[in-house]
């Protein structure tokens, strides 16, 4: 089969991030509720690439990626936050200082938001990846939910189980999708330069990649920081999405990794392109099962509607996915032109006999 | 001092009774992952199902309460051996976290189930004889009666699993398999009857609890087994995931850190949960394999 | 194999695009179906639902209510608003039923330009700095000095243990509320701590009963209270329990049990005392479908919709800024829970009602009027 040269991969590339850009600029066509889908889909795109650098690229098992995720949407609302709006919202006990008087821009918040989860990331990381598999995911689960309940808890820092409401809706589709293809860009060289091929090689096998001379520990710790990056980033413009966080278990907590980890496993662990396309798929059927939650008309029978009827849908697709198809759409590979190419004329020439 | 005397003693039996809880829960968790390596996730969500089981056989079947008990005990038993059958089977031969990222989906699967067909309203467990609801008092001290219930309940149950362990041949090829699959079956035992039997085992205990604790915390939610799933497991490991006494000891002494801690610093009530998975990170910094150590890790 | 899944997806796609080609006034219902505190909004839907067959158009058109569950979740509440305005175009929401989720939900409609109009939420900040969130009944301020009033002068208490869920809102507000007017009647206040979700009291209620109050006031929610009210009962309290309009649910009673029998508590309505006419019918006809008597909530649901169909029908127009003028101008409308009037503000001033636990059934003690 013919290998695409290098021109015929760049002219292909450019014309689909026009598309892309051109899609997004009249995403308001199809309505404000699918602008803000879209918006989300990106959102998760980040949330689930940065989780499939740990679990995928370098084969450590993390549970924790909502701890860091919940980190970077209060950093970052705790920065944007009118100072009127912390008054009025944190009536148990006032806000701390210096936070109750500073009010910065999204940009910068977004910026030391996943700064400071890269940072929690790094404490997390250190005494963690000494364990191995099963225990370091349950050292990770473990302080995702030592962070969760600290937020539920400080009053005074985070506002506690009453949460923060009122946070501006700065998330737009352009900051989503910005943010989505510098991750991409970022995670991507990463994936492909020799730092990502020694990942490649630890998550095959650690004895022998330390054999070879690669520092496990020192690789393993900067995806591990990296991932936390993003995931903060992407805590962020969440945060600026939905506009009210709630630090209890159903938002932030464990099912929140849970949900992530549905869209890299559907996607394909260790594939960037398959954490976007399992971000969407989780995105358009979390969404459009929905409809089956509440009453339907349908020539003028109505079928009630069963509360709850989305989730139970999403977990046997999940389960069905990991029995009868584990590796998933992408599997560890990319999608890429040339594959897409190769495809194409594999159903041609098979056609034409 | 007449006070705190008073206090210490009801929350010493409090303990006994949560900690015991833990512990049925927690044998569950290691018995499973002493012999397939696996963390059932979806163990907790049993515990719920269980408690939902013996709440319907009651108020929808109308059996005698210890008739209904009985019945969800068993179903729920059963419970656990169709997941196994249907869930995990298939994917024995893949890599481990295959199984772990699947046991995460039936967690998540058989939460919203009970969302969809039980309902999202949580409902009342009032569906046992009143006596079970009766204080013991002695003089100052007001014990519930349900805490001695528990711990007697709790300690027969432990004194069954034992002699299935030691007395019995299924006992000896589960401890067997716990070791080596492949020469265990090799020694003639049939390797997949046993795992079955081991979720079975495990699934009805976890179906005692939640009746248990549905006696003690009577309302019964889909979500319910999430938090002491959690903490169960978290007992397991400190105990030593794949000891059966470390999973008896790290629920004893899950419950009783709670209790206590909560009794002698009530200021601290919400960060109850937060001392399981402190001691947790403690112990898998300083001793992962926990308080009876079974499996050592991996060096090179 | 592949066919057949092609055929059947296509169905699906079908059969979604058809169910949205209805000629109808479209208003949405965001309640909490599922979660913590479903059973209100099971409540506030029956209410809804009776008031739809009484009710079924307004303008000429049909109306068809959509019903969104926020899964007693602050941030569901937020995302289910959005979705009933952009995804189903609706004209106008009732709900959300705790004051969390209707702040959280609010900040979407307020966004938006459609009218929010609550049945329960009694926090003040619901709608204060809003224009276009209303609701249907009193607001804390005055709950709180009622139960307050009540304490003091009927239970004659002068010590009371007082019992807030950090988790909620409308609790924590109604407690200062209670706590100021207690305080300044000469009452002493022991003031103790917990969350939505929690099932163990022991700790509070052993360190509030050491102090002996005369009265234990619970402002939270249902589950909670009735839990709350066992232990209480174990560790030996006999005493009268005092709550918010959070403890009126059927699960009270069957989750209590004995326990809850001399529990006060304020609210909107008792089916024994309707305030006016309309609320007979509404009892009558509740009671003939139900077979037993409707609780505060459901007649606040069957008053939501009523109002704001009124606006809709004063309005003359299906445009949300127009039916919201019309919320907010609503004078002396005859509801099932009273005379309505909701002020430039966004609130009714209505009567409390004060009722009590006895032999597990809820029942009148008294009104007390603003």
């Amino acid at each position: 089969m013919k290998k695409l040269s290098f021109k015929v991969n760049l002219i292909l590339t450019i014309v689909f991030l026009i598309g892309v850009y051109f899609f997004l600029a009249n995403a308001n066509i199809f309505g404000d509720y699918w602008s803000r889908i879209i918006t989300l889909i990106a959102i998760y795109g980040i949330m689930a690439i940065s989780y499939t650098l740990v679990n995928g690229i370098t084969g450590i098992f993390s549970l924790g990626q909502a701890g860091f995720i919940a980190i970077g949407a209060y950093t970052s609302a705790l920065l944007t936050l009118s100072i009127q709006q912390k008054e009025m919202s944190f009536f148990i006990q006032p806000l701390i200082w210096p936070l109750n008087s500073i009010q910065i821009g999204f940009f910068p918040a977004t910026i030391i938001g996943g700064l400071v989860a890269a940072f929690f990331a790094f404490l997390i990381g250190y005494p963690s990846l000494r364990l191995t598999g099963d225990y370091f995911a349950i050292a990770t689960l473990a302080f995702a939910e030592i962070i969760r309940i600290l937020i539920q808890n400080s009053y005074g820092l985070t506002n506690g189980t009453l949460g923060l409401k009122g946070i501006s809706s700065y998330t737009t589709v352009w900051w989503a999708w910005g943010w989505l293809l510098v991750t991409v860009i970022v995670i991507g060289s990463l994936k492909f330069s020799s730092y990502g091929r020694a990942l490649r090689a630890i998550s095959e096998d650690p004895v022998a990649a330390k054999v070879m001379g690669i520092d496990v520990f020192r690789h393993q710790m900067m995806a591990f920081v990296i991932s936390g990056f993003f995931a903060g980033v992407s805590g962020s413009l969440y945060a600026h999405w939905i506009t009210t966080l709630d630090p209890r278990p159903a938002s932030l907590g464990v099912m929140l990794t849970f949900y992530v980890l549905i869209m890299i496993v559907i996607g394909g662990l260790g594939s960037i392109s398959g954490a976007i396309i399992g971000a969407i798929f989780f995105a358009f059927v979390s969404q459009w099962l929905r409809m089956f939650e509440s009453n339907v008309n349908f020539f003028g029978f109505t079928i009630p509607g069963v509360p709850g009827m989305s989730m139970l849908m999403l977990s046997a697709i999940f389960i069905l996915v990991m029995i009868f198809w584990r590796r998933g759409v992408m599997g560890k590979s990319e999608l890429s032109w040339q594959s897409m190419y190769n495809f194409f004329k594999k159903r041609v020439g098979d056609e034409n006999g | 001092m007449d006070a705190n005397l008073n206090s210490f003693v009801q929350n010493f039996f409090n303990s006994l009774s949560l900690g015991g809880l833990y512990a049925l829960i927690a044998v569950g968790y290691t018995m499973v992952y002493g012999i397939l390596r696996l963390i059932n996730f979806a163990h907790g969500d049993i515990f719920m199902m269980g408690t939902y089981f013996a709440f319907y056989a009651i108020t929808l079947f109308l059996l005698p309460w210890w008739l209904g008990f009985l019945v969800a005990i068993c179903i729920t038993g059963l419970l656990g051996y169709s997941i196994e059958k249907i869930a995990y089977r298939p994917l024995r031969n893949a890599p481990r976290i295959s199984s772990l990222i699947t046991a995460i989906g039936v967690s998540f699967f058989l939460e919203s189930f009970a969302v969809v067909v039980f309902g999202g309203i949580p409902k009342s467990f009032n569906v046992y004889p009143k006596f079970f609801s009766e204080m013991l008092v002695m003089g100052k001290i007001r014990i519930p009666i349900l805490t001695f219930i528990t711990i007697i309940v709790t300690a027969f149950l432990f004194l069954f699993l034992w002699v299935l362990l030691y007395k019995t041949k299924t006992g000896l090829a589960m401890r067997a398999i716990a070791v080596d699959i492949p020469t265990t079956s090799l020694m003639g035992a049939n390797v997949n009857n046993v795992i079955s039997i081991t979720f079975i085992v495990g699934s009805s205990f976890a179906a005692v609890a939640g009746i248990l604790w549905a006696m003690k915390y009577p309302q019964v939610q889909p979500y319910m087994g999430f938090t002491p799933g959690l903490k169960a497991f978290i007992a397991a490991v400190i105990g030593g995931i794949g000891s059966i006494q470390g999973a008896i000891v790290g629920g004893f002494l899950l419950g009783f850190l709670e209790i206590m801690i909560v009794g002698f610093f009530p200021g601290l009530a919400g960060y109850r949960d937060v001392f399981a998975y402190v001691t947790l990170v403690i112990i898998l910094m300083f001793r992962p394999t926990g308080i009876f150590k079974v499996y050592s890790e991996q060096k090179v | 194999m592949k066919k057949i899944f092609f055929v059947f997806l296509m169905g699906l796609i079908v059969f979604s695009a058809l169910s949205f080609s209805e000629e109808v006034v479209k208003i949405g219902a965001a309640l909490p179906m599922t979660g913590g505190i479903a059973s209100f909004g099971e409540m506030v839907y029956q209410g809804i639902e009776i008031a739809n067959q009484m009710f079924p158009t307004v303008l000429g058109m049909k109306v068809q209510i959509i019903l969104a569950d926020n899964r007693s979740d602050k941030t569901e509440a937020a995302n289910v608003i959005s979705r009933l305005i952009n995804l189903n175009g609706v004209v106008g929401i009732l709900g959300e039923v705790a004051s969390s989720n209707t702040m959280a939900g609010g900040a979407i409609a307020e966004k938006a330009g459609v009218p929010l109009l609550s049945p329960a939420s009694t926090n003040p900040l619901v709608t204060q700095g809003k224009q276009f969130v209303s609701r249907v009944c009193f607001i804390d301020p005055f709950q709180g000095h009622v139960a307050a009033v009540f304490a003091l002068k009927n239970l004659k208490a002068k010590t009371a243990a007082v019992f807030t869920d950090v988790a909620q809102d409308y609790s924590v507000g109604l407690s200062n509320f209670f706590i100021k007017d207690f305080t300044a009647g000469g009452g002493t206040v022991y003031k103790e701590y917990y969350q939505s979700g929690d099932q163990d009291f022991s700790a509070q209620l052993t360190d509030a009963l050491s102090h002996n109050p005369d009265v234990i006031y619970i402002s939270g929610y249902y589950p909670e209270i009735a839990l709350m009210a066992k232990q209480a009962r174990q560790l030996g309290y006999t005493g009268p329990f005092l709550a918010g309009d959070g403890a009126e649910a059927p699960e009270l009673i069957k989750i209590g049990g004995s326990a809850v029998n001399g529990l006060y508590y304020t609210s909107h309505f008792n089916a024994d005392h309707p305030a006016t006419k309309m609320g007979e019918e509404f009892v009558a006809k509740y009671e003939s479908i139900y077979h037993t008597p409707p609780s505060a909530l459901a007649a606040l649901g069957f008053d939501t919709y009523l109002v704001m169909l009124n606006a809709i029908e004063r309005a003359g127009s299906t445009d949300p800024a127009k039916i919201n003028a019309a919320i907010r101008s609503t004078k002396n409308f005859e509801g099932a829970t009273g005379y309505i009037t909701i002020g430039d503000d966004g609130n009714a001033v209505k009567s409390a009602v004060i009722n009590e636990v006895v032999n597990g059934q809820f029942t009148y003690v008294t009104t007390i009027n603003p």
